[in-house]
């Protein structure tokens, strides 16, 4: 799972292959399959929810979540443990990813930066929360396929009092 | 909403047991925020949020929204934040600079140091209309102080100074600031807001208690056991690891460290980490760095005395949860009696390597962050706790761990007989009973 793929070079990456891997991803998180969700992201990869609008940094400035990949792997672990108060039950989640557009990354024809809208209505014990995000997510073509290199969740609430996250965006 | 008379707050609070009453009754709460965020010294923030003249931030005290605020000739004012004329909240932002603060309903304006200084079509008022507005000026808050660059207000006009109030605590504080080699602190890196549906005492009778991470944070403890070891060299996830792991010491350590309170309900945890379990190890060559800086600055013995403390949390009684060894400062806000927020901050310190303060921060976002492996189950758990005093089948909370085995300790502190000595939360308890029955 952490095996590294070399990059393949030259090939764009078009906006139904990004559609297709963000809808995927979306699945994957709704239906719990976090082991596959995981495979997506490549053994460099990061996942940053900031906590502020502009942040450019994930840690001048606090962040909700940056994780690399190890740290994004003990997340999904945790769902796994007997005494994970705050994930059992494990909230069940709708991801709605809508918005996509895809840009090709400068200097690395392999890679996409592709910004979409994504909203998350979050249950669990009886209360029901929906989350609303910006989000950015880096792309890279490697030999495992389409794989996500980057993905920043620009959470528009992220700057107000919050309630405990205890489910991925 | 119905007051409670004084007699029966003493029988919902004895000394080894308390009524749930005191967690779920919306008129206790109320005359919690009369009686106790209404008369004792609150921490409102840091003098490096309010650097120059004209640089304000807002915040609470209790019920209060409460607006500080540096003027042109340097002095800090905190305000009540509410425009004198018909209500209106005065200044909405967080924080930011102004020259001063003119109110969104019918422009009524103020000068830093709270003074009305325009209001418009003032012929209404003639005459006099001079004298009335000298009147109108933003209420202040009572009294204001600063210990080190701490700045703390009290909404009663009367009552201990700030130092006769912080006592003994206030070596934490010096703790926190003589580890900046140039002697100073800066709070930046935002601010978490954590929230929960659950009573405010909750958080602080949580932050000194050895026994819950064992079971609250079991689930972090054992992913973190199974990551690969920290170490050398420093890996990215380090800090968080380490920190997870740390949880899940055993009991046998938990029960060595020190606990110690003094009068008016604080308290802090000490005797808590002298290897590098927690901090990036003390090898680490950031560590090394820093330390140079230090005894560059104050030689080595006095080095040795700074980085010798070894206090963990420190919590000053209602409304401060702090920790210096990760610069971490908590200011506990009440919303109504089963609803809390935790502002959480960081601190850099002055004249330490840059990448000192990163770490900082990856320890900010494990243990105060809003979705952190940590915190998150701090938060359920406060819920629960919550709803299990919502129970009417039983009243009564026990505090009973290590009642009696208090021991008195120099400078006016008592230690608990262990580290796992609920001694913290009867502390916290007495002090909360003097502050509601005080006339
Ligand atoms: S309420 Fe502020 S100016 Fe009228
Ligand atoms: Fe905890």
């Amino acid at each position: 799972m952490t095996m590294s793929a070399p990059p393949v070079s030259g090939t764009t990456i078009t906006i139904t292959e990004a559609h297709q891997l963000l809808y995927r991803e979306a699945f994957l998180l709704d239906r719990h399959r976090f082991d596959d969700w995981l495979a997506l992201f490549t053994p460099d990869a990061t996942y940053w929810i900031p906590l502020e609008e502009n942040q450019a940094d994930p840690l001048e400035t606090s962040s909700i979540v940056y994780d690399n990949r190890e740290l994004l792997g003990l997340r999904v672990k945790q769902y796994r443990e007997a005494r994970a108060h705050a994930r059992l039950p494990l909230a069940r989640t709708v991801h709605q990813v809508s918005n996509v557009l895809c840009q090709e990354a400068k200097g690395a024809p392999n890679e996409a930066t592709v910004a979409s809208a994504l909203i998350v209505i979050e249950y669990r014990q009886g209360r029901q929360r929906t989350f609303g995000a910006l989000v950015e997510h880096r792309l890279r073509r490697t030999h495992l396929g389409l794989q996500i290199a980057a993905k920043r969740i620009g959470l528009v609430n992220s700057e107000s009092e919050l309630d405990g996250i205890a489910f991925l965006l | 909403m119905q007051m409670v008379p004084q007699e029966s707050l003493a029988m919902l609070v004895q000394q080894d047991r308390v009524h749930r009453n005191v967690y779920v009754d919306p008129g206790i709460f109320e005359m919690e925020m009369d009686r106790l965020f209404g008369r004792a010294w609150l921490l409102l923030g840091h003098v490096s949020q309010i650097r120059n003249a004209g640089d304000y931030f807002t915040t609470r005290m209790g019920r209060e929204p409460v607006l500080v605020t540096r003027h042109t000739d340097g002095s800090t004012y905190a305000f009540v934040n509410r425009c004198t004329h018909r209500g209106s909240l005065l200044c909405h932002q967080a924080k930011g600079s102004a020259k001063s603060f003119s109110c969104p309903y019918h422009g009524w304006t103020f000068d830093t140091d709270g003074s009305l200084q325009w209001v418009p079509t003032r012929s209404g008022y003639e005459p006099g209309a001079a004298a009335k507005i000298r009147e109108l000026g933003l209420r202040p808050v009572a009294r204001t102080d600063q210990y080190r660059g701490f700045i703390f207000a009290s909404l009663a006009a009367t009552g201990p100074s700030l130092l006769e109030f912080l006592g003994h605590m206030a070596s934490s504080f010096d703790d926190l600031v003589d580890r900046a080699p140039e002697g100073e602190l800066e709070i930046t890196g935002g601010v978490f807001k954590h929230a929960y549906n659950g009573n405010w005492k909750l958080v602080l009778e949580n932050h000194l208690d050895g026994i819950h991470p064992n079971y609250v944070h079991a689930s972090s403890v054992n992913v973190a056991r199974g990551a690969p070891d920290p170490g050398s060299p420093e890996r990215e996830s380090d800090i968080a690891i380490r920190q997870m792991r740390q949880n899940g010491a055993p009991e046998k350590v938990w029960e060595s460290i020190g606990i110690w309170t003094t009068a008016h309900g604080h308290g802090y945890m000490g005797d808590y980490h002298n290897d590098s379990r927690l901090v990036v190890g003390l090898d680490n060559p950031v560590f090394q760095d820093y330390r140079a800086r230090l005894v560059a600055k104050h030689g080595e013995e006095r080095t040795r005395e700074i980085l010798g403390v070894t206090r963990w949390n420190s919590i000053v009684y209602p409304n401060v949860s702090f920790m210096s060894q990760f610069r971490q400062l908590r200011i506990v806000h009440p919303l109504a009696v089963d609803r809390t927020v935790v502002y959480t901050y960081s601190f850099k310190l002055k004249g330490a390597p840059e990448q000192m303060f990163r770490d900082t921060i990856a320890f900010a976002n494990v243990v105060n962050g809003t979705a952190s492996w940590v915190l998150t189950d701090d938060l359920e758990v406060y819920e629960r706790i919550q709803r299990g005093l919502g129970a009417t089948g039983a009243d009564w909370v026990d505090l009973s761990r290590g009642f009696g085995n208090d021991v008195a300790d120099t400078h006016d502190t008592r230690r608990g007989g262990t580290g796992t000595s609920e001694i913290f939360v009867r502390n916290q308890f007495a002090a909360w009973l003097a502050y509601l029955t005080a006339e």
